[in-house]
């Protein structure tokens, strides 16, 4: 999606949560790791859910993600009330909607890069047939740099070309939010800039919002917006001037 | 998902992981392979059973005449005699539950062969097809007599072994002439052996000659018939029903004049016989009982209502002892069967477990990226029925080809069961579908963030 195909995006957030409680119930006890969130996301934004281990912010990145819900509250997604749908309801807007990209890349054990990308396609209702589907995803691999491992196993790639596998899956079908749970985690910290420009350019030029999960404040400032998380509710919310890396523009242009 | 997306997904989550696919298969092999064989071995030697059951008379029928009773004193099965030659040569020809029949006139008397002599327990006349009746066709020695002699009542016989023994002490007696009630008869064949019947009656004691021979030129007149008192009346009958069977029979007694015909419009009296043994098709008997039944009132035309002059004897007792052994046999290698199964189906269970526990981020991640539940439950249970119909297919083979080592090599008598291919097909599908929707039940209720978190 262009970045200047987005009229209403000061008009309507795409993501929009209200009062947003998470209680887990631990036998006896109650553990409340989410108290009364509220916020909104815009589209195209790239935002820092950023906090210490423990603080709610994973919990908040499931909910916001479709792979949990509330316990109360509100949760509008593109204006429409999801706060209580099924699973299969749920299932169903994550395979159109979001991409997952986790901290520890989450690949198929001996499986080519190429069906590692290939693979959400089969739960899509789209129903893309195995060429058109096959297209799609070596034009992503191409775009992730690379063009030449499609049929590398993952224990013939590298932390990082895992992690631009695990992109490139993420963006098989098509969708508005990226979830980027701790995505450099585990690499070193030359290929995490590389994996954290590869977000932005994304966000700059193709208008994904991206959502970036992160303890350290040296990642959150790659995003323009960092949103504090302390003890399950939003402690600071302030927008990024000068975003790190080496983007030529400013990514929040 | 479509269904051959699940196909493709499972057929590839199963080629990551080829040994463990293939030992989890490995169970349902040697089940299916072992119900193969033991269905081959089990029906080829149930078959076999079947053949020696039968050949003691499992599948014949024995027709008898007709009871006399005088003043509400009955005497007894055969004291009439209704039966003739082309009442054996109806029923083979209409009956198509009757594989043969073969006319039978009994006698006892003294058989000489130069200085010793015996009485043999059973001398029988008949046809030919007596023997293929009793599935008894295999001579030990020479052969049968056959139809031309039947037809000019040919003074020649086939002898059992113990006669062989009491009157030739061993000796061959082929082309030795005996001499029944001073009748010389030519010794053509010896039977092979066949033992004493249910009764303990020994069934090697015997001689068989053309029923014509018998009738005509032994006895003159049946045994049954000779304390008869219809026997004087039969004396003036005709030997025209003969002709009838056999076309071109030599003539024994002056034609009847035209008158005489006329005098006695029934003539069938003469040509009467004692018995008729039926071989019936296999598992037929009752349509077979019921066909001659209906058959035979008809030509002794036999009013509705009115009692029959015939009976039939089957051999309940052999058939229920088959029909008892068959079935024992089939129960076992059930049980056989099942058990291994099982056991098969316990082990596909046991790995799906497994391969679920360890496929748990698998799982997340599918969640994750749209899996809905019904999509990991159907995944994993098209990997289970996968599995099964592959180790079913293998089985299958495998059971094949043991089945034709032990044809081959062992020599034991195998029958290849077309049953016991689909059933071990379907029952590896189904086992497959049982034993599989556990694991897959599990993975399908699995919480995404957990199994992502699975390590």
């Amino acid at each position: 999606m262009p970045a200047d195909d987005r009229p209403d995006t000061q008009s309507m957030a795409l993501i929009e949560l209200k009062d947003i409680n998470r209680v887990y119930h631990l036998g006896e006890m109650d553990l409340h790791v989410l108290n009364g969130i509220s916020l909104s996301i815009d589209r195209g934004e790239m935002v820092a859910l950023m906090g210490q281990s423990g603080s709610g912010k994973t919990t908040l990145m499931n909910t916001l993600g479709f792979l949990d819900h509330p316990t109360s509250g509100k949760y509008l997604l593109d204006g429409e009330d999801v706060t209580e749908v099924s699973a299969d309801r749920r299932a169903e807007i994550r395979s159109r909607m979001i991409g997952f990209v986790f901290q520890s890349f989450n690949l198929l054990p001996r499986t080519s890069a190429l069906e590692q990308v290939m693979m959400p396609l089969a739960y899509s209702p789209e129903g893309l047939g195995e060429r058109e589907g096959k297209a799609r995803a070596v034009e992503l691999l191409k775009r992730v740099g690379l063009s030449d491992r499609m049929d590398h196993l993952p224990t013939q790639l590298s932390g990082g070309q895992q992690q631009r596998v695990a992109i490139a899956r993420s963006l098989i079908n098509k969708p508005s939010v990226l979830f980027a749970d701790e995505p450099t985690g585990n690499l070193d910290s030359r290929t995490s800039v590389e994996i954290l420009e590869m977000f932005q350019k994304l966000n700059k030029e193709e208008g994904i919002t991206i959502i970036l999960v992160t303890h350290s404040a040296e990642i959150a400032e790659h995003a323009s917006r960092i949103i504090r998380i302390k003890d399950g509710s939003v402690d600071g919310d302030e927008r990024v001037a000068k975003p790190r890396g080496r983007m030529p523009e400013g990514a929040a242009a | 998902m479509t269904l051959s997306k699940t196909f493709g997904t499972s057929i590839r989550a199963l080629t990551r992981n080829v040994t463990r696919s293939a030992l989890t298969v490995l169970g349902i092999v040697i089940g299916i392979g072992a119900v193969i064989i033991m269905m081959e071995i089990g029906k080829g030697s149930s078959g076999a059973i079947r053949k020696t059951i039968e050949s003691m008379g499992a599948n014949n029928l024995l027709l008898m005449p007709g009871t006399a009773s005088s003043g509400g004193v009955s005497f007894g099965a055969g004291s009439v005699l209704t039966l003739t030659a082309e009442d054996s040569a109806a029923i083979k020809r209409d009956c198509d539950a009757v594989v043969g029949a073969a006319p039978v006139v009994r006698a006892r008397s003294q058989v000489v062969f130069q200085d010793r002599n015996w009485v043999p327990s059973f001398i029988y006349g008949t046809t030919s097809e007596y023997l293929d009746v009793r599935e008894w066709s295999n001579m030990a020695e020479g052969e049968m007599f056959d139809d031309p002699s039947v037809r000019n009542a040919s003074r020649v016989c086939v002898v059992g072994k113990t006669i062989v023994r009491e009157l030739f002490q061993g000796a061959s007696p082929i082309g030795k002439e005996i001499r029944i009630q001073n009748v010389g008869v030519l010794v053509l064949g010896v039977l092979s052996p066949k033992g004493a019947n249910t009764f303990g009656m020994d069934q090697d004691d015997v001689i068989i000659a053309p029923w014509t021979t018998i009738k005509y030129r032994v006895t003159g007149s049946s045994a049954t018939t000779s304390t008869s008192s219809s026997s004087s009346a039969s004396g003036g009958g005709s030997t025209s029903s003969a002709t009838g069977v056999y076309p071109g029979a030599a003539t024994l007694y002056p034609v009847p004049s035209a008158s005489q015909v006329a005098d006695t419009p029934k003539q069938v009296r003469f040509a009467n016989i004692d018995q008729i043994q039926i071989a019936t098709r296999a598992g037929r008997t009752q349509d077979a009982i019921q066909q001659i039944t209906a058959l035979l009132r008809e030509r002794h035309h036999i009013r509705a209502g009115e009692p029959e002059d015939f009976s039939i004897r089957d051999m309940t007792e052999a058939a229920a002892n088959l029909a008892s052994t068959t079935s024992m046999m089939t129960n076992l290698l059930l049980a056989v069967a099942l058990i291994s199964l099982v056991v098969g189906g316990v082990g596909i269970m046991n790995i799906m477990l497994v391969s679920v526990t360890e496929r748990t981020k698998e799982i997340g991640l599918r969640m994750a990226v749209g899996a809905k539940g019904k999509d990991i439950l159907l995944q994993f249970l098209v990997e289970a029925t996968l599995l099964c119909l592959i180790g079913g297919v293998l089985g299958l083979v495998i059971g094949r080809g043991g089945g034709m080592v032990v044809k081959n090599f062992m020599h034991w008598p195998i029958e290849p069961s077309l049953e016991a291919v689909i059933a071990s097909i379907a029952v590896s599908a189904f086992v497959g579908v049982a034993f599989g929707f556990y694991p897959a039940w599990k993975a399908s209720r699995m919480d995404p963030i957990e199994a992502l978190r699975y390590e």
